[in-house]
């Protein structure tokens, strides 16, 4: 099974809609929902849950106040500013410590040493992960829990999901739906890719942190393409990345024109391809076809 | 005052609304500053053209084990959360990539084998455009913990100043740490089923850390009303709107300033500042 992973490095480039439309053109696809902190490829899929499990993302420590004597040991170790002088009083103490859990890091330091075992360091439950039926087939994607940490194991374990799908179904082909930026949820969405497909905009910040997404690649020795959305907005850009893009020995796969009927295909909770059929359609299915020549 | 501009969604306009507000700001007085946050792909730099005076690198202490002293014991793996120290055979092997800097490891070694040395994960840049104090963080590419490089550029906040925090996109851990301790979040949001996902997660988040905030609507001629009716219906304040202005998105895609260039904008984001007063002051 071969794995696309679409990304842009800037967000808002068209990557779901891009991978919703070829959701639509694949056959025997499945489909992996990366954006663990935005999913929002589910919007257009409309997915039928068939199973939700927890995600344990690891632990956080939490002070059990009535054991607590105030020594201050925990807060002098904790390199995350999570602990703070504040708790409730005890009877034996006026006030103690408490541990902030968005800033806790969960390394276990303060459990580990606190003398009076007065801090419990337990696995927390903070997301949750979905393995869904559309019209386009299988989609595994997931929710982290609001302010939580550790969306690069979810994206992990997300994408473990999708492809044990992909392989007892014989699928030959896995697309994955990347987050912005190029930290830890989107290295953890690459690992095992055999194409980038980088979907950026003919704009200086567009083509700023294409350049970022397409040196990450470059780092961990995964091809790239680009797919040029919008392209008409500046031709004088878009004529910038096709030299970035030979530079860099990555394939232009693709312009895609400007056009609202892309926003009006969302509102109808539609990919572009199946809401209409000239224009930016053909757009996008010329960008699916060529993304299909580089993957075989 | 510190005002962070965030969004669920990415490239609703947060940096857009980010530098032209502090631009807008600065005509009026000396004491803004500009902070980018958004150190995975930092664009404030793209707009506000800065004059970079002073260049730091960002570092995250990382275990360094001496294997004379080191007698196998195994305590720094088994304190270890992250899987970045392990014994393999007769060595113990740091993973540089995996460790959270939290120095368990370095406590816990009843040899003392354990020394910490500096790895660079990103860079941090301090500068001026205009009148406007300038800092941004850069997480070097191939690093994953984007929070300590935030921190080191909130670290250069002055006191008793206008800041403008242009925040990261989505509700996970570099956005916590980018909003932390700010006065007030702008959310900028844009009219679409994708923007109101957004703009529902991000929400509920600015609820769990009760920080106050309101929304601005991006482009808000496209899509439908869904997001106004959202505010509405939440009694969320709306600071402003943006229409689809195609001289906008041309400015933009040049790294042209708005206010700059369509002096009639420069109204919105002095408005916006009004708002944000009235709304702290409710």
């Amino acid at each position: 099974m071969k794995e696309l992973v679409v990304l842009s490095g800037k967000g808002g480039t068209g990557k779901t809609s891009l991978v919703a439309s070829f959701a639509a053109l694949a056959k025997n696809a499945i489909l992996a929902d990366c954006d663990v902190d935005a999913p929002d490829l589910c919007i257009i899929l409309s997915p039928k849950m068939l199973e939700i499990k927890d995600f344990i993302g690891g632990k956080k420590a939490r002070i059990m106040h009535g054991h607590c004597t105030a020594c201050g040991k925990c807060e002098e170790l904790c390199r995350f500013d999570a602990i703070f002088y504040d708790g409730p009083g005890n009877g034996m103490q006026d006030k103690t410590f408490r541990i902030d859990q968005q800033a806790c890091e969960g390394c276990g330091v303060c459990a580990w040493f606190c003398e009076e075992h007065a801090i419990e360091f337990k696995e927390v439950v903070n997301g949750k992960l979905f393995i869904s039926n559309t019209r386009f087939g299988e989609l595994v994607h997931a929710q982290l829990g609001i302010a939580e940490e550790n969306s690069g194991k979810l994206v992990t374990l997300v994408k473990e999901k999708a492809k044990e799908i992909g392989e007892s179904k014989k699928s030959d082909l896995l697309i994955v739906d990347g987050s912005p930026g190029i930290g830890c949820p989107v290295i953890a969405s690459t690992s095992g890719a055999n194409l980038l497909l980088v979907v950026t905009e003919p704009t200086l910040s567009g083509i700023h942190d294409m350049e970022r997404v397409l040196h990450l690649g470059k780092h961990f020795n995964i091809p790239s393409a680009i797919c040029i959305n919008k392209w008409d907005l500046n031709e004088e850009m878009s004529g910038k990345i096709e030299e970035i893009a030979s530079r860099n020995g990555s394939k232009i796969v693709g312009k895609i024109k400007y056009d609202r009927v892309v926003i009006k295909a969302q509102v109808n909770k539609l990919s572009v391809v199946e809401y209409t059929d000239d224009g930016v359609a053909k757009d996008i299915k010329k960008v699916w076809s060529n993304v299909r020549t580089l993957l075989s | 005052m510190k005002i962070a501009v965030a969004s669920g969604k990415g490239g609703t306009g947060k940096t857009t609304v980010a530098t032209n507000f502090a631009l807008a700001l600065s005509r009026n007085r000396d004491d803004v500053g500009y902070f980018d946050c958004d150190v995975e792909e930092p664009n404030g730099h793209i707009f506000l053209k800065p004059q970079i005076i002073k260049r730091n690198s960002v570092f995250l202490p990382v275990p360094e084990v001496d294997q004379d002293l080191c007698t196998l014991c195994g305590k720094c793996s088994e304190i270890c959360q992250y899987s970045a120290i392990v014994q393999l055979g007769q060595k113990i092997l740091v993973f540089p990539e995996m460790c959270s800097g939290c120095g368990g490891c370095l406590w816990v070694c009843p040899e003392k084998a354990i020394s910490e040395i500096n790895r660079e994960i990103g860079k941090l840049e301090n500068g001026k455009s205009g009148n406007i104090k300038f800092v941004h963080g850069i997480l070097n590419v191939g690093q994953t913990r984007a929070p300590p490089v935030i921190k080191a550029v909130k670290e250069e906040i002055v006191k008793d100043s206008i800041s403008i925090i242009d925040a990261p996109p989505g509700t996970s851990c570099p956005v916590i740490e980018s909003i932390k301790g700010v006065d007030f979040v702008v959310l900028v949001t844009e009219p679409t089923p994708f923007g109101l996902s957004d703009l529902r997660l991000t929400v509920e988040m600015l609820s769990k850390l009760k920080i106050p905030f309101g929304v601005l609507i991006n482009r808000y001629d496209i899509g439908n009303n869904e997001v106004s009716r959202f505010c509405s219906g939440r009694n969320i304040r709306l600071l402003s709107k943006i229409p689809d202005d195609i001289r906008i998105a041309k400015s933009y895609s040049k790294g042209e300033m708005i206010i700059s260039v369509i002096p009639e904008y420069e109204k919105v984001f002095n408005n916006l500042y009004n708002e944000i007063i009235e709304e702290l002051s409710r």
